[in-house]
């Protein structure tokens, strides 16, 4: 029994996160940085303006100079000067199955990144550690997609029509029905792609005169769908349930801005893990604040549904709460499914209105049949319905790995933030230069990893972020960690000031030795 | 061999010096500008130093003794004509 543990009796089991902030002169340094590449970037800028440089940027012809400015400079300032220097890190093309090691396109520049050519080679095997594949279904196993094949030859690759349309097949009815049985709700309604399913289903739900709350750090289909819906928007802080409550409370006191009426509809937007902390919503929290306050819930669970949970159901299991509780499910099956598309998921009703009203329903094309077959294959086998444990077995290996790969980076001393049990794993650098010298180092030592910077990320928080799969071996994670001990060391990576000791475990495998 | 880890921690300092003012990034002539302003600051920092550094200590000491010599004086010679 603990005594004055605020909410003790809402989580289930623990709840950690980490947030560490890094040393000061870090952040100084970080600036630094910044600053130097600011004052190169404006000399560049001036060498270009005065024609002492070529201009490898779209201009205006000369006729029409004198209209109104189609190519505004300076907001791209940021582009041209510091982007353009380490634009080798993104967009790579890979030319295999996205699984746990892939094949890199090799590609040179002769001009400092403004043009590539390919050599035509290709870098095989590089370890995967930024593809979202986190059980591992993304794979070319002929026993595996042997469904796949046979709905390909017997349905075609394209649909060609809208869901409202001739587009509704008995594929996506299967789907359904099944997505339905899986979440454990009444109905669900499937969409073509991820993105699309937030950004056209909000504007159906919420309107003018309704209230969006927000997370801070909300993914840009959200963004995007809260925009568009014309609805009121206010954001509070990430994951804090106080700043959330002060807004609820202000909205329901003080009403509508001018009129002070009552909102129609109060909606809050959260996703079920946040792709670049790695940290995880307070479900339990947000559940009780949305019954007090009568507000509805609408969660995102993109990242979150097959990477949590101890069968692989998404945030609402880990927490061991009931899907009633949230009233709108959305997920997506790019990450988990190793497929494409999205989900909405609730009470029967909600999904018979998005049916008619969504705008993803009547314009968008709707879900490919192989595609839709690699959905059902993945959850059939999630489920335990194809008779084997496989599906369990990938959510324990993942939950494995994840633990294992965080506990590690935590002994060497990196920054890592986030949630103990969460798949995503943002590694702080902190400074640019470091972002372009770390990626290029580990595609050497053949390991493909994701590095953000700003505007993704704050400007003094760049960070490279690791998806552990459960495809990953034991042997693979150790040589990215391996990797990652010697980087961390070359690049001074390790401003963590709470690490424990590094390799305990070779001290005691050295000791079994000596005893024999 | 400690010339070997000297050198290897030279090197190893350098590329700090690199990666956080960014000069990673940049092409050659730009850094070979960026270098050029940066040691012709420390020399005229130590040109500074060199030149100005003993002639402002010993002022400075100067004025500290008077102020020290004359609150002794006041203290313990009292002034008589």
């Amino acid at each position: 029994q603990k005594n004055g543990v605020s909410n003790g009796t809402l989580y289930k089991k623990t709840f950690v996160e980490h947030f560490e902030q890094a040393p000061m002169y870090v952040a100084v340094l970080t600036f630094v940085g910044f600053g130097v590449g600011t004052i190169f970037g404006y000399l560049r800028d001036f060498m270009r303006a005065w024609g002492l440089e070529k201009r490898n940027i779209a201009a205006e012809r000369e006729e029409q100079k004198d209209f109104v400015p189609l190519y505004q400079d300076f907001e791209n300032f940021y582009t041209r000067n510091l982007y353009m220097r380490i634009r080798d890190n993104w967009n790579r093309p890979i030319c295999s199955v996205p699984g746990p090691q892939f094949d890199l396109m090799e590609r040179v520049t002769d001009d400092y990144n403004w043009t590539f050519r390919f050599t035509g080679r290709t870098i095989k095997n590089v370890i995967n550690m930024g593809s979202y594949n986190y059980l591992g279904f993304a794979e070319t196993d002929v026993n595996a997609l042997k469904t796949v094949t046979i709905e390909l030859q017997k349905y075609g690759a394209g649909v060609c029509s809208t869901r409202q349309e001739m587009g509704t097949l008995d594929k996506h009815v299967e789907l359904e029905k099944l997505v339905a049985k899986f979440l454990g709700v009444e109905d669900a309604m499937v969409f073509g792609m991820g993105f699309a399913t937030n950004s056209m289903n909000i504007p159906a739900l919420v309107g003018k005169g309704c209230l969006i709350l927000s997370d801070e750090l909300n993914h840009t289909s959200l963004v995007l769908g809260a925009r568009l819906s014309g609805a009121t928007i206010r954001i509070f802080k990430h994951n804090n349930m106080q700043s959330l409550e002060k807004l609820l409370r202000d909205a329901i006191i003080y009403g509508q801005p001018r009129s002070r009426r009552a909102w129609r509809k109060i909606i809050i937007l959260v996703e079920g893990i946040y792709s670049m902390e790695g940290s995880i919503v307070r479900l339990p929290e947000l559940v009780s604040l949305k019954k007090k306050y009568k507000a509805y819930l609408y969660l995102d669970e993109a990242h979150s549904i097959g990477a949590v949970g101890a069968t692989g159901r998404g945030v609402v299991e880990y927490f061991g709460m009931s899907p009633d509780d949230v009233d709108v499910l959305m997920g997506t099956f790019t990450k988990s499914f190793g497929a494409a598309g999205g989900y909405i998921a609730g009470k029967k009703d909600l999904v018979d209105f998005l049916r008619t009203h969504s705008h993803s329903a009547v314009y968008a094309t709707s879900m490919c049949p192989p595609v839709a077959e690699q959905i059902i294959r993945a959850m059939k086998c999630l489920m335990g319905l194809d008779g084997t444990t496989q599906g369990l077995q990938r959510v324990r290996q993942l939950g494995k790995n994840t633990r294992y790969f965080r506990r590690r980076l935590h002994e060497m001393g990196f920054i890592i933030y986030g949630n103990d049990d969460s798949p995503v794993v943002p590694l702080l650098l902190y400074m640019p230069g470091k972002i372009g010298a770390f990626a290029r180092r580990m595609l050497e030592k053949n390991i493909g990893v994701v590095v953000v910077g700003f505007p993704a990320t704050p400007i003094t928080e760049s960070r490279a972020r690791f998806c552990v799969s459960a495809a990953h071996t034991r042997e693979m994670l150790d040589t990215v960690l391996n990797a990652l001990d010697e980087l961390g060391d070359f690049l001074h990576l390790k401003y963590s000031r709470y690490s424990k000791s590094s390799h305990p475990e070779l001290y005691e495998e050295t000791r079994l030795e000596l005893e024999d | 061999m400690d010339t070997r880890g000297t050198r290897s921690y030279l090197y190893w300092l350098y590329c700090q010096f690199e990666l956080i003012t960014c000069s990673y990034l940049m092409e050659p002539w730009e850094k070979v500008l960026f270098y050029t302003f940066n040691v012709a600051m420390l020399l005229t920092l130590l040109y500074t130093a060199y030149a100005f550094l003993p002639g402002h200590l010993g002022t400075a000491l100067q004025s500290l003794l008077q102020l020290f010599g004359g609150q002794q004086d006041n203290q313990h010679v009292p002034v008589v004509k």
